[in-house]
């Protein structure tokens, strides 16, 4: 135990979470989240299973408006803008905030249509500006070499670990600001899922990402910061090498050195 | 002890559950295809020519006709039933004669068999034919080549009296657009001597100055194409002097090969899909009964499938899953359970006598007490069904969209999409193969349902069809045909059942095609839809 604090301040945040609090109709799932991400870093956000990390995460974007029941006190500010604020756009948020998910989750259309989705539900028709956009996020996402010549083949033709960069890559056509993985290898092959690790650090220049894994093996790899959540309170946030290194917090020890969770 | 442990073995393995469930698509198998087999095999042969037995009898006597069905008799020995014709000679169309009795066989070459416009068939031989004027004849005595050049005549004076007719109706229609519109015109209380009335009432008078000259040349007509007689001699040897215009078709069956009993065939059933019927139903082409259903069908599904969509999709997507939307979705899953003809009291007494009696009053208040949208018609039938069918819409849609993975819509939400998008752009799409389902079913529903229809705006014989070349075209207040009631009226309400037996298997074929027609076609549909929209690795 040293004397570092538990949770680190992070300067001129992009989100800035002030006493989060979510309600599963009665019941309390966060208790009070207090922590700030910093742009074009990587977080991850670390913990047993229950803990409120995917919540958490799924706050960033109102994905949690979809569950009938939830609550939500306190502040989410993204670019200084309240996410809670009932008057905000949702629509706008979420393209300003992209998605990943544990499970692929590919459209019953063509590698092109799915990397375009985005684009075409918001209004864009223009073939060239659809193509370019394409393009772009299919190389950043590094599946343009493999896709290129079968955009009209169906997305299920893909393998597990293309179908999940196929993801990415619909998520970064719109230009998000912020993406959001929730534990985006846990259902990929080692090889797959190293990929997707590179790819991560490749991302990292261009956007924010936040991460929800339970591989803390991969929290330390790709991860500039990581939080560390039990039972729905933050216990620990700092940067990730401190982290895994010398936590402040019995439990992050514990849990980081396997001894529960 | 070898068989019992086997048999433990049997049930051990769970083997009873293989072979119960197999024993029961087998029954299940056998009894559609028993059906099928049984409307297929007497459906398809009705038209075929049959051949013409002349039976001697010990007594001496002689008896010509189509052979139905031997059968053994108790007691032994065998007897025949005789399809004779003839009904305005001898009032019967069948016999049975007695094996015993039969003395001898004959199918004689030129017997003859005609179809006729009244009485059904004539089973007889040829022994004239007269003048085109009705007089004795040519001398020659008349044989088949000239009663085919007679019928033939016959034909084109048929033509030529249904363009007469066809230009009475047209007389008949307009004449009552003209009082119709004087009806109204009096109804609202304008003089007699506005110009309006007068115009209407000109119009009237040279109308009915038409239809007097119309009838006067079509009357002049029927008597003249009905002087050529043609004079037949049955088997007991009684003349009978028919008219040639009132034959259908005049065919020596014993003569024919069997291309020209193709021919034959397929002229037969082009008139049964084009023809109208004749002889009450019994006779002639089911056109209007298969223009009825189809017709029907496609109404049906027009009001039916957007409104079992639409409500599905907002029990299934918008709804917030509570008490309620529980309730209502074990309300319309036992709405399809209530038997049709309660919705058939429902429609006469909701869109019948409620919506349609309100419209006459709100639209053609002129007519009263005549009924126009207040009376039976295939828009309330078509919205009747609509109604019985909802509810099997609502649930496969249901299903289909519950059967979507959570991923999707929250892939699709994740993008910045809205609710609608992702309804019409991902959730729809793959919802439409579960959604075409639940279209055929309804389909093939509907299309079999009698009973809600006889009481709103089926009938035995609609005098014109619900689409047609007058404006508007499409006459959704008329009543219409249809093949279900159809097998009814002519199986169980015709005067004369037993030679009714062959239209009723006919019909039901028909019918059972028609159903088979229209739900490959969806089905073909369903397949294309699954292909695009398959959820692969899901």
């Amino acid at each position: 135990m040293t004397d570092v604090p538990a949770i680190a301040q992070v300067a001129a945040p992009l989100v800035d979470i002030r006493d989060l609090r979510l309600y599963y109709g009665t019941v309390e799932a966060l208790h009070g989240i207090t922590m700030g991400i910093a742009a074009r870093q990587v977080t991850a956000l670390i913990g047993p299973s229950g803990c409120g990390k995917s919540t958490l995460l799924r706050c960033l974007n109102r994905m949690n408006d979809l569950i009938d029941g939830v609550r939500v006190t306190g502040s989410l500010r993204l670019d200084g803008q309240e996410v809670n604020s009932p008057t905000l756009d949702v629509i706008e948020l979420r393209r300003k905030v992209g998605m990943v998910f544990q499970k692929s989750n590919p459209f019953p259309k063509s590698v092109f249509e799915n990397v375009v989705y985005g684009l075409r539900i918001a209004g864009v028709t223009r073939r060239d500006v659809l193509e370019d956009a394409a393009e772009r996020s299919l190389v950043g996402a590094g599946l343009w070499d493999e896709v290129k010549d079968r955009l009209q083949a169906s997305a299920f033709s893909l393998s597990g670990g293309q179908m999940q960069r196929l993801c990415i890559a619909r998520a970064i056509a719109v230009n998000p600001e912020v993406i959001l993985m929730d534990e985006p290898c846990s259902a990929l092959d080692p090889r797959s899922t190293a990929r997707i690790e590179d790819l991560i650090g490749e991302l990292r220049a261009t956007f924010t990402i936040v991460i929800v894994t339970h591989n803390m093996q991969q929290a330390a790899r790709v991860s500039d910061m990581t939080a560390f959540l039990f039972e729905g309170h933050l216990i620990e946030y700092g940067d990730t090498k401190r982290l895994f290194t010398n936590p402040a917090c019995r439990q992050t020890e514990d849990y980081i050195t396997g001894r529960f969770g | 002890m070898k068989t019992p442990s086997s048999i433990r073995q049997f049930w051990r393995r769970g083997e009873p559950g293989v072979w119960a469930s197999g024993a029961a698509l087998a029954a299940m198998l056998l009894g559609i295809a028993g059906m099928l087999a049984v409307v297929a095999a007497n459906g398809v042969v009705v038209f075929w020519p049959h051949r013409l037995c002349e039976f001697t009898l010990h007594d001496g006597s002689r008896v010509l006709g189509e052979v139905q069905q031997w059968q053994d008799v108790r007691g032994g020995g065998r007897r025949v039933q005789l399809k004779v014709g003839n009904r305005d000679l001898y009032g019967l169309d069948f016999r049975w004669i007695e094996g015993a009795d039969v003395a001898g066989t004959r199918f004689p070459c030129d017997a003859v068999a005609l179809e006729r416009q009244e009485y059904g068939n004539f089973y007889g031989y040829l022994a004239g034919v007269s003048a085109a004027d009705g007089g004795p004849g040519d001398g020659t005595g008349g044989g088949w080549a000239a009663l085919e050049a007679a019928w033939r005549q016959a034909r084109q004076q048929r033509e030529a009296l249904e363009r007469l007719q066809r230009g009475i109706n047209r007389n008949n229609l307009r004449m009552e657009r003209t009082r119709l519109r004087l009806l109204r015109l009096r109804h609202r209380g304008v003089a007699e001597d506005d110009p309006r009335v007068a115009g209407l009432l000109d119009r009237q008078a040279a109308l009915q100055r038409e239809f007097s000259q119309l009838v006067a040349q079509s009357n002049a007509a029927a008597v003249e194409c009905r002087r050529r007689t043609a004079r037949f001699v049955d088997s007991h040897g009684s003349e009978e002097v028919l008219p040639v215009f009132g034959i259908v078709r005049a065919y020596r069956p014993n003569a024919m090969g069997r291309l020209a009993k193709a021919r034959f065939y397929l002229g037969k059933v082009g008139e049964l899909l084009f023809g109208q019927p004749r002889e009450a139903n019994t006779e002639g082409g089911l056109f209007p009964a298969i223009v009825g259903t189809v017709m029907m069908v496609f109404l049906m599904s027009v009001f039916s499938f957007p409104l079992g969509v639409l409500t599905a999709v907002y029990l299934r997507e918008y709804a917030r899953d509570g008490l309620v939307v529980r309730l209502v979705r074990i309300a319309v899953n036992n709405l399809a359970g209530v038997p049709s003809i309660v919705y058939g009291i429902f429609g006469l007494g909701f869109f019948v006598y409620g919506i349609g009696g309100r419209l006459d009053r709100w639209l053609f208040p002129e007519r009263l007490p005549t009924p126009t949208l207040g009376t039976g018609g295939i828009l309330w039938a078509s919205l009747t069904l609509a109604l019985l069918t909802v509810p099997v819409v609502i649930v496969a849609s249901e299903e289909a969209l519950g059967a979507i993975p959570r991923g999707i819509r929250e892939g699709s939400l994740a993008l910045g999409s809205t609710r609608l998008q992702t309804l019409t752009r991902l959730l729809l799409p793959m919802a439409s193969p579960g959604i075409m389902t639940g279209f055929i079913l309804a389909m093939a529903r509907a299309a079999g349902e009698v009973a809600p229809l006889m009481i709103t705006g089926v009938v035995k014989l609609a005098p014109s069809l619900p689409v047609d070349g007058t404006p508007p075209f499409v006459h959704v207040e008329r009543k219409f045909m249809h093949l279900g009631f159809h097998i009814y009226d002519i199986g169980f309400q015709s005067p004369n059942v037993e030679a009714a037996k062959p239209m009723v298997f006919t019909t039901a074929l028909l019918l059972v095609s028609l159903v088979l027609a229209m739900s490959g076609s969806a089905i073909w549909l369903r397949q294309r839809m699954k292909r695009r929209y398959a959820m692969g690795s899901f």
